[in-house]
């Protein structure tokens, strides 16, 4: 396998595991703050239906993706007021949500356009096109550097960047923040944040914003970042519940949310060429087994198999005030 | 002469709940530089008063002044901007964070952490020099000791700059030395000028460190008097409204043969820690036995071992006979039809079925009784209910409905009607934890009375209790148990607080006298190896 293959790959990988970081990180300011939510798929469909109809009907990427974070804003505030302020249960609010987006985006879908659930191809200027780098054309042909600067790190889409950019924000901000500090206190014991004269019902509302609006981006990133061209039905393809997967394997951590992230990316790319396996282990692999290969690891992910997984003490349960 | 202006004064507080009147028309006057306590049975409504002055819950009529100011608490954070703090019996810590994250959570100076900590480290030190109160700022919380944990509780308040300070049952999960540090440290707050409210329910402590005392009984204050102006009898008669024995009166024991007997037993739990460590004992027909020790050094296992429901290496003999700990017949119904009752240590979890109702809970684990099961498929319902009936008139549960939910008696009633079922089938060997966890002064006269009548009877008694004057008036040998063995045995008559209080912190020489700074350094190792170990 040459340079230029491999490159191609990781460069498939990155884009990848752009919806699936978003999501991720999502589901890490909302499990942070003690709300559980395996709602990231219902949200994450609802931004990309709205993000791809918007951007379809007003020709606007960037309004698109305002539509799409509108979208998951509002699923995320039903879960909000299921599991804070009606302190219901949180698993049962998430399934909730995936079923109402993954029947309500098709049924919208079809009404509004007529094609069979999904939305109108966008072309160009209505969907995220790459960005090719400041000299990413004159370094083109400087041996290695070049060819990685050229095809791996330049020609992604905005929402890309965005999403990597978003990794070290977050780190950041959980550690170095007064938010942060409460964040993560208001997920290990709400009381203790309670007490301390800060509102627990304030904090967790702020955490679901976050995930909404990054459920949303990452929806767009998937129905309206090239090469996609339009929302199709079911087009998360459980990748809510892989990025959740990917949360526990990183522990509830940024930086290991990337790496995590990142992995399962590399398995979807891998799915895209399987030529590329059978030239490395000489082997036909089915390609079904290949596209089998994320959920699988997801599953042995969640079956506990990469050592103990602590998640945020209070996470699922709703706060109560006592004595 | 003036009247001197309170530091916090409350004036026809009322606060109901549904049906229940928590309180009634409470006023009180708390003057400052002063301990003042709060004494009262559970249930008495003392929390509820402090939680309405800690903005937890909004009171239904009355007023707040503080320092003569009258002041609305609508929350927490009000409270704290009104100078109260308030270190609750359940401590409010972040586990996994530091001593000093902890401090600063909610009292950060701007919105990036760093200078907030910085700062918070200074005054950290400044703290620990004013007031003795020195901790390791960097330490996780879960790694170091309760009684340090009660420290930054007490930290955290000053740091908010509180000047009234209460504290909710603050000894309940201390070693008697730890009490007295924590006495001294209170002492000396009150030296600098701090108000202080303690709730307790331990006659003991209002004597011994208030200057004055409230008495609550059915959510109202019934009495504030000076507390060198009383006895704990009258504020005994005070909580309850009637005379009330605080001494158990028993006759000497009269020994039979060897009831238990156990050998080398061995507990290893989930996580490969060795929770008991080689525990050897005796128990006579017609003994008590008190196991004494703070919570968490293998009492609670020994408890589950002999009751049946967790394994254990090790021999142990019921009347001679050895008892399987490890194969088929070691699980609570064999245990029960060997003669064993166990009145668990944690009556909501292990005692009842707090959803099921009084008369099924009377049945629980003797439910396959020829006096409960018709035949095969059916029980006999009525029957049940009346055995339920007859136990709760002999008993005095009230309100004495069998078809009540267990989770709708007080904590009380509910003790009562886990002992009665347990007694009442007449035991040879009766476990009995915690008896009178959360139980009020008037149910613990009656339970430690039915526990002296069986002994008087001739069976074997294991009384494992956190409360060193429960295990000094009721045992006729008190064991005392530390980091899971037995540190020594010692006789009621020929001991006292001090030395057993030395044994439960693991000093076993207990004939040198020991400083308070000796006792701490003792203290402070044993966190240090509990905190390596999980």
């Amino acid at each position: 396998m040459d340079l230029l293959t491999l490159l191609q790959v990781l460069d498939a990988t990155v884009r990848l595991a752009t919806p699936l970081l978003l999501a991720c990180l999502a589901g890490l300011f909302s499990e942070r703050a003690g709300i559980f939510d395996i709602g990231l798929e219902g949200k994450m469909l609802g931004g990309a239906f709205l993000s791809a109809a918007i951007a379809a009907v007003t020709g606007s990427v960037w309004l698109g993706l305002g539509a799409g974070i509108v979208a998951a804003l509002l699923l995320s505030a039903i879960h909000g007021l299921a599991s804070i302020t009606f302190r219901g249960n949180q698993l049962i609010s998430g399934v909730a949500i995936n079923f109402f987006a993954q029947g309500l985006t098709v049924v919208i879908a079809q009404s509004w356009f007529g094609q069979g659930g999904r939305t109108p191809q966008l072309g160009d200027g209505s969907r995220f096109a790459g960005l090719t780098l400041p000299g990413a054309e004159a370094l083109r042909d400087v041996p290695i550097l070049g060819p990685i600067y050229y095809e791996l790190i330049s020609g992604h889409t905005i929402l890309v960047y965005i999403a990597f950019l978003i990794v070290p924000l977050t780190w950041w901000v959980l550690y170095r923040t007064r938010y942060g500090l409460r964040l993560r206190a208001v997920g290990e014991n709400p009381a203790a944040v309670d007490t301390a004269g800060v509102s627990v019902r304030g904090l967790r509302y702020s955490a679901i914003v976050i995930c909404g609006v990054l459920t949303g981006i990452a929806g767009a990133q998937l129905a309206t970042a090239e090469p996609a061209a339009g929302f199709i039905k079911d087009m998360t393809a459980g990748r809510g519940y892989i990025a959740l997967a990917a949360l526990i394997f990183a522990k509830w951590r940024p930086w290991y949310a990337l790496f995590a992230c990142l992995l399962f990316g590399f398995l979807q790319a891998l799915e895209l060429r399987p030529d590329l396996i059978q030239a490395v282990i000489g082997l036909r692999v089915q390609g079904q087994l290949l596209s089998a290969l994320p959920y699988i690891m997801t599953v042995v992910i969640l079956a506990g198999f990469v050592g103990k997984a602590i998640p945020p003490r209070a996470g699922g349960e709703p706060y109560v005030k006592e004595r | 002469m003036a009247d001197p202006v309170a530091a916090i004064e409350l004036k026809g507080i009322s606060k109901a709940f549904g049906p229940v009147q928590a309180n009634k028309d409470i006023s009180i006057r708390v003057m400052p530089g002063t301990i003042h306590g709060i004494i009262g049975e559970n249930g008495a409504g003392k929390s509820t008063l402090m939680s309405i002055l800690y903005g937890f819950y909004k009171a239904d009529e009355g007023e707040i002044f503080i320092n003569g100011k009258r002041t609305e608490i609508p929350d927490s954070q009000a409270a704290i901007g009104a100078g109260i703090g308030m270190v609750f019996q359940h401590f409010k810590l972040v586990e996994n964070f530091t001593v000093l994250e902890n401090i600063v959570l909610g009292a950060e100076d701007s919105a990036m952490l760093r200078p907030s900590l910085a700062r918070a480290r200074r005054e950290l030190k400044a703290l620990a020099d004013e007031y003795e109160l020195s901790v390791d700022p960097d330490a996780v919380i879960q790694e170091i000791g309760v009684g340090m944990q009660q420290r930054v509780e007490i930290l955290k308040a000053l740091y908010r700059g509180c000047d009234i300070l209460i504290l909710d049952e603050p000894t309940g999960v201390l070693t008697p030395a730890e009490a007295d540090q924590l006495f001294r440290i209170l002492n000396r707050l009150k030296d600098e000028g701090k108000t202080i409210i303690l709730i307790t329910h331990k006659l003991r402590e209002i004597m011994d460190i208030t200057e004055r005392v409230s008495v609550m009984r059915r959510g109202e204050m019934v009495a504030t008097v000076s507390t060198a102006e009383t006895s704990p009898p009258e504020l005994a008669e005070l909580m309850v409204g009637r005379k009330v024995l605080l001494r158990v009166e028993k006759k000497p024991a009269k020994l039979g043969d060897k009831t238990l007997e156990v050998r080398g037993l061995r507990v290893v739990d989930d996580q490969g820690v060795e929770r008991l460590r080689g525990i050897d004992f005796d128990i006579r027909a017609g003994e008590i036995l008190g196991l004494a020790g703070v919570a968490g050094n293998g009492q609670s296992e020994l408890l589950e071992v002999l009751g049946g429901y967790r394994i254990a290496t090790g021999e142990v003999l019921l009347n001679g006979k050895p008892i399987d700990l490890t194969g088929s017949r070691s699980d609570g119904q064999s245990r029960r039809a060997r003669g064993i009752a166990h009145v668990p240590e944690d009556r909501q979890a292990e005692g009842l079925i707090m959803d099921y109702t009084a008369w099924e809970n009377t049945a629980f684990g003797y439910h396959h009784d020829h006096k409960y099961q018709a035949n095969a498929l059916f029980m006999k319902n009525a029957a049940i209910r009346a055995d339920c009936e007859a136990k709760m008139k002999k008993f005095d549960v009230r309100p004495p409905d069998p078809m009540l939910l267990a989770k709708n008696f007080s904590g009380g009633n509910q003790q009562k009607i886990v002992v009665a079922r347990e007694i009442e089938r007449d035991p040879d060997l009766l476990l009995v934890g915690q008896p009178t966890r959360g139980v009020d002064i008037g149910a613990i006269e009656f339970i430690h009375q039915q526990i002296v009548a069986l002994r008087d009877r001739g069976k074997a008694i294991l009384l494992v209790s956190v409360e060193l004057d429960e295990i000094m008036s009721l045992s006729d040998r008190i064991a005392v148990m530390f980091d899971g063995k037995i540190m020594g045995e010692r006789k009621p008559g020929e001991t006292d607080a001090r030395e057993l209080g030395l044994l439960m912190a693991g000093i076993t020489d207990t004939t040198l006298p020991h400083s308070a700074a000796e006792v701490e350094a003792q203290l402070a190792e044993r966190h240090g190896a509990a905190g390596k170990e999980v």
